[in-house]
């Protein structure tokens, strides 16, 4: 009995977890990896937040510019979470979750990102500097 | 028999490289720039521009054979490849490419060695000194680490073909047009670093170097376009710039190589910005040689990768930190004898060209931080990705003014002006860009960048021919119309990119045969599908029927092609191009419920962005034609009057007053 009720349990729970990648993997093609929502509003909202996502499987693409299988299940999760009423910032946050930050191709200032936000201001503030340096010595003088 | 000669010839290059440094030196110490060996420097210049380019023809001659028995070949070829494919292949990998690479360098410095003879020889000396001395960085490089000809023992039946992204006509024309504008920097590196070591920087200088940074800019800027269009048309997904460190790895050069033509006009015109001209010569090949390594070490597949198998990547890192670093510490050495050179004030030309510079240089600045960053977070096993929506905003916060003074810059005198001159343009152009502004952002929910981006591109379309407002056309010196169409061709861009992004349609839909697909004004019916078959590949074509506005249908046949040799599957788009913007239509695969993966996007004047780029190169030619024709006249009117010292100066571009 007791071996019995083990099994049943372990069947459940495999259940319980295949039920995610089999949604994932077995269902091709995804509905709406290569479709799009229908209100264009919510439409528009994933189609912006799809450019900052980096698809995993290719070189420097975002998954609205890529054939990989994997892009076409991100794009398929990202509208269905829109269109269940996420906002983009809350699917963001679910994949950067899941992925890691490396998902997510708008930096955020964070500890190890910081830098990328510093330099550019640097950048203004020598600039300002060196501009003000180069014509501060008057035409006149010369 | 041939591989022998490639690699004799390569050899051979090696050793001339050693000669022109040694005599190059000799005679960069000597006075008069005349000692023993330097006689020999330009003639071991030029005899190297031939022997490489020997070892590069015969590289493309096994490739056109297929022959087998050549290790690069074998991997990386075909022999049922189409001619253009396997001629173009001998680039499409990393020896091939590299090969490319130093027989670019060795042209450029043959040329150089051939025809300059307007500066000091000692100078000049000094420039094929440090020429060679690069050069022999990368013989080095590429005989000892990359040899394009190593045979095999075994030779295999059949070569495993080439990556079918890169067979396509883009991979002819692409590549060498990028490396000759890539290397050919390397001239401006050689002449900074000669000026640097014989203490010559002068407008004279300036006037020598100019040319061939022009040259090579406008290979460069054709280059980047026909890029980036290739990755457009070829990726499937209407993209046109990703940031991919690769793309970043073109565009640096690029921003510095622009930099440096501007300060050059500066030091020409006023001995002013001297410099800070040397430094941007020093970095524009600096930024070469970093993509070089960007691209070539493997570093960017994985930082992990690259420490795995370091030993390309620590070579050209070896090589790079030789060279820039090099540089910099005679730079560092020599930037305090350079006096700062002539002043001015606020309102002037320099004024307008130093913003132009430091903007310029910010987002070189900016650029290769988002790049080198992720690798560098990476070795610490901090995975982050820098992307569209940093690059984009970040480096508008430079781009944006830059154009801004763009529009009153050329209109503004050397050396002192005063707004209230130019008063009435600079009000035209701002009207411009304010109704534009107001006119977009009123009608349109659209992007704060795009809206700017097309405020200041309709005032900078305008602005740009101001220059040429009340003077005498005929009589305009090319250089000033080049100048002028250039700038136009920035507006141009800039509107396709503003342009693209803000008014763009999507269209992603399952369609059986005979469904119709609407996306923005187009209307298109699926008319049928079958299947074809290439020399290399079979495909899946969808055959469309599509109209504009109602107006009259014309073909497209977007195809999905599987290439065998190695497998992948590939979208050959279709592009149905009117005057205000393309219409792309890829086809995916079929679902199981027998409906086609059907996209659509029409680009409102997405166009403009590649005309934009081939006006800039257009510009960049007008320019270096007028100033060649200037250089030959004045070197009439030298061996006329026979008196050097009154040469007549160069016209400048200056407004009509």
């Amino acid at each position: 009995m007791k071996t019995v009720l083990t099994a049943l349990l372990a069947l459940f729970c495999a259940a319980i977890f295949a039920a995610p990648v089999a949604a994932q993997d077995t269902m091709p093609p995804a509905p709406y990896a290569y479709q799009q929502l229908d209100d264009p509003a919510l439409e528009e909202a994933a189609r912006v937040l799809m450019e900052t996502l980096r698809c995993l499987k290719c070189q420097s693409q975002s998954i609205a510019d890529s054939d990989a299988p994997m892009a076409g299940d991100m794009r398929h999760q990202v509208r269905s979470r829109i269109q269940a009423g996420e906002t983009p910032d809350e699917v963001r946050d679910w994949l950067v979750e899941r992925y890691g930050d490396y998902v997510s191709y708008d930096p955020q200032v964070s500890a190890t990102t910081w830098p990328l936000f510093v330099v550019p201001l640097l950048l203004v503030l020598f600039g300002g500097l060196m501009f003000w340096r180069r014509v501060g010595r008057k035409g006149e003088s010369a | 028999m041939i591989a022998e000669i490639g690699l004799a010839a390569l050899w051979l290059s090696a050793a001339l490289a050693v000669l022109q440094l040694l005599g190059g030196f000799a005679g960069a110490r000597a006075a008069d720039g005349v000692a023993p060996l330097s006689a020999l420097v330009r003639p071991a210049a030029t005899l190297q521009a031939f022997l490489c380019s020997i070892a590069f023809l015969s590289l493309v001659y096994l490739f056109a054979v297929t022959d087998l028995s050549v290790r690069l070949v074998a991997i990386n070829s075909h022999s049922m490849k189409p001619m253009i494919f396997k001629l173009s292949g001998t680039w499409g990998n990393h020896e091939g490419s590299m090969l490319l690479w130093v027989t670019v360098m060795a042209m450029a410095g043959g040329l150089i060695a051939l025809i300059e003879r307007r500066l000091a020889e000692r100078t000049m000396m000094a420039t094929l000194a440090a020429q060679a001395f690069v050069a022999l960085g990368f013989y080095a490089f590429l005989i000892l680490s990359s040899n394009p000809f190593e045979r095999l023992t075994e030779v295999p039946a059949e070569g495993n073909g080439l990556n079918p992204l890169l067979q396509d006509i883009g991979l002819a024309f692409h590549p060498p047009t990028l490396y000759i504008g890539y290397v050919g920097l390397s001239v401006a590196f050689s002449f900074a670093v000669g000026a640097l070591l014989t203490r010559a920087v002068t407008p004279e200088f300036a006037r020598v170097m100019r040319p061939w940074v022009l040259a090579a800019w406008i290979f460069l800027t054709i280059g980047i376009t026909a890029g980036s269009y290739w990755a457009y048309y070829e990726l499937g997904w209407g993209g046109w710039w990703f940031w991919d460190p690769v793309e970043n790895a073109s565009l640096m050069p690029w921003l510095a190589a622009t930099a440096l033509l501007h300060s050059a006009s500066v030091l020409a015109a006023r001995d002013a910005l001297r410099t800070w001209t040397i430094m941007l010569g020093v970095i524009a090949f600096s930024m070469s040689m970093v993509g070089t390594f960007l691209v070539r070490s493997g570093i960017l597949t994985s930082v992990h990768a690259f420490a795995v198998d370091p030993e390309r990547g620590s070579f050209i890192l070896g090589l790079l930190i030789l060279y820039i670093g090099g540089a910099l510490v005679i730079f560092a050495l020599r930037a305090n004898t350079i006096a700062e050179g002539e002043r001015f004030s606020l309102v002037s030309r320099e004024g307008a060209l130093v913003v132009n510079n430091i903007a310029l240089s910010a987002i070189l600045g900016i650029v290769l931080l988002g790049t080198l960053y992720p690798l560098l977070t990476e070795a610490f096993d901090v995975r982050v990705s820098v992307g569209p929506p940093y690059f984009n905003p970040v480096g508008a916060i430079f781009f944006l003014p830059m154009v801004l003074v763009l529009m009153v810059g050329p209109l503004l005198r050397w050396r002192r002006d005063e707004f209230s001159r130019i008063i009435k343009p600079v009000a035209l152009a701002g009207t411009i860009v304010l109704a534009v502004l107001v006119g977009v952002a009123l009608l349109n929910d659209i992007g704060i960048l795009s809206v700017l981006g097309l405020a200041l591109a309709a005032g900078l379309a305008i602005a740009s021919w101001a220059p040429l407002f009340k003077r005498a056309l005929l009589r305009t010196p090319l250089a000033v119309w080049g100048m002028c169409l250039a700038h136009f061709g920035v507006a141009v861009a800039l509107f396709g990119m503003a342009a693209d992004s803000a008014f763009q349609k999507e269209r992603l839909v399952a369609a059986s045969v005979g469904d119709v697909v609407e996306v923005g004004p187009w209307t298109g019916r699926l008319d049928s599908v079958n299947a074809l078959a290439g020399q290399n590949w079979t495909a899946m074509q969808a055959n469309m029927m599509i109209s504009y506005d109602g107006g009259p249908e014309r073909e497209a046949r977007p195809q999905s092609r599987n290439f065998w040799t190695p497998q992948m599957e590939t979208s050959e788009v279709a592009l149905l191009t009117r005057w205000n913007g393309q219409l792309y239509v890829a086809v995916g695969n079929q679902a199981e419920d027998g409906r086609w993966q059907l996209r659509l996007w029409w680009k409102p004047f997405v166009t403009f962005i590649w005309y934009g780029g081939l006006l800039i190169a257009l510009g960049g030619a007008l320019a270096l034609v007028g100033r060649v024709i200037g250089d030959l006249r004045r070197r009439r009117y030298a061996t006329d009057v026979d008196d050097h010292d009154e040469l007549p100066l160069e016209p400048e571009v200056q407004p009509a007053s």
